[in-house]
């Protein structure tokens, strides 16, 4: 079986005033892959998703999707491609945000339809079909003509990956997707991301639910500091660590 | 002079009362918004050039930037003074009160989460279609309630119109008051805005209540 490299991360870098938040990081994830990013609050965990959906721009370092980069590392120095290009590369990923962002002014399904209309300037009635479809599965068929603030967290935030699917993205981020929800909606957002985990998208996902991304994952990192501290099996990076601050920090979770 | 002659007479002048507040509200409204995203601009100069445009409109009387727009041509560049003075009392207001709603505009914009732009972002909208599509239609609702302020004391300002002499319904009243030695006009001007008004804040009450299906 051959896979191919979805997302390439080299020697990222990254600094906020005179903070270094990512020193010389890079991971990069295969097709169907599902990675999952952990560590403590101010391990940079974010930064790098952010970086790698195009929100913040890395100092220096390569980014490539596919094979297209997206910045390229000239003399330690991170070179951004053309708006154009970006836009393209745009297009191949997706990103759920911690707090859903929705657009609070738009009913559930133009939240998850417009973007598809808009900027891929596809058909209103194959777009509407595919919408239908995402909310089905994502058992929100009853709440296609509310709104946001009608919606629980975990509704709201099923939307949002609704939202993101439309685009068909090749890959799909999450940024602490259950953080802002209560302890009793998170197992339906995590039951989401698990069913499309068996369908073979590929995800990164950086996440403090431990049994969630031993359960889900290929491959967990462990960040700390701005740098990778571990990687590997979510069996052995979490079950059996083997770097002094790794342990440290799963200790502290299961303390909670 | 009988009441009812007066406010016959007055009423006359009602047409170009509403000529300055709609024609303000046209110009006013976009320009302000203009106004608001040069403010804001990342341009060191722009936003300082908008700042000070802002600072001396607000600071100064709409009195005097009327008598400065009328008359300030004459005096710099010895131009006529035109009879018809709509032109210069609307582009004073204008300005004027463009200054007031940049700010407005500024308030609502900068409430804005910043997650409602990186959404967009991530999904491949384009600045523009951003702001446009997911932006400006949430901070409309938002400043609706100042701007509903704003525009009932644009009711009440049209009367600023009467220092040069503009003949709109409070400049022909103040004129009826003076030649009749009565205070009548005066009470029938604070009616006519009062009305206005009840008008405005009906219209507007609409417009909030048809932003109110979503939160």
């Amino acid at each position: 079986m051959t896979m191919s490299k979805l997302l390439e991360i080299n020697h990222c870098r990254k600094q906020f005033g005179s903070t270094e938040v990512l020193t010389d990081l890079s991971i990069s994830v295969e097709e169907g892959q599902v990675l999952s990013i952990i560590g403590p609050s101010g391990s940079g965990k974010s930064t790098l998703l952010r970086c790698a959906t195009l929100l913040e721009t890395m100092d220096g370092g390569d980014l490539i999707y596919l094979g297209n980069y997206a910045a390229r590392d000239v003399n330690g120095k991170a070179v951004y491609a053309t708006q154009p290009e970006l836009q393209k590369i745009r297009g191949m990923f997706g990103l759920v945000f911690q707090n859903f962002n929705l657009f609070p002014h738009y009913s559930v399904l133009k939240n998850v339809m417009e973007a598809p209309m808009l900027v891929q300037k596809r058909q209103e009635k194959e777009v509407r079909e595919e919408a239908l479809a995402l909310l089905e599965q994502m058992g929100l068929s009853d709440k296609a003509d509310a709104y946001p603030y009608q919606l629980s967290g975990g509704q709201q935030q099923r939307v949002s990956i609704a939202r993101a699917l439309a685009m068909n993205p090749k890959i799909l981020f999450f940024d602490e997707p259950t953080s802002a929800l209560d302890p009793e909606l998170t197992g339906e957002i995590l039951k989401v991301i698990r069913k499309l985990a068996e369908k073979k998208m590929t995800m990164v996902i950086v996440t403090h639910e431990m049994s969630f991304a031993r359960d889900v994952s290929d491959w967990v990192v462990f960040m700390n500091g701005g740098v990778i501290v571990e990687q590997g099996d979510p069996r052995d990076v979490i079950d059996n660590p083997t770097q002094e601050r790794t342990i440290q920090f799963l200790r502290r979770l299961q303390e909670k | 002079m009988t009441i009812l002659t007066m406010i016959t007479k007055m009423s006359e002048g009602l047409g170009r009362t509403c000529a300055i507040f709609f024609l303000t509200l046209l110009f006013a409204l976009p320009l302000g918004l203009i106004v608001s995203l040069l403010r804001m601009s990342r341009n060191k100069v722009v936003s300082s050039i908008m700042k000070v445009y802002i600072s001396v409109l607000r600071g100064t009387p709409l009195m005097l930037q009327l008598l400065a727009v009328t008359y300030g041509p004459y005096y710099l560049f010895g131009i006529n003074v035109s009879r018809e003075k709509l032109i210069p009392v609307v582009i004073a207001f204008s300005l004027n009160y463009a200054a007031y709603f940049a700010e407005i505009y500024r308030g609502g914009i900068e409430s804005m989460s910043q997650g409602q732009y990186e959404a967009a972002e991530v999904l491949g909208y384009t600045k523009f279609q951003c702001f446009m599509r997911i932006i400006l239609p949430q901070v409309i609702k938002r400043i609706l309630p100042s701007v509903t302020n704003e525009i009932v004391t644009l009711v009440k300002d049209t009367s600023m119109a009467f220092t040069v002499a503009y003949q709109e319904m409070f400049t022909i009243g103040k004129q009826i008051a003076n030649s009749q030695t009565s205070f009548m006009p005066f009470v029938i001007a604070g009616v006519f805005y009062f009305l206005f008004n009840a008008i405005v804040g009906w219209v507007m009450g609409r417009f909030e209540k048809k932003l109110s299906y979503y939160r």
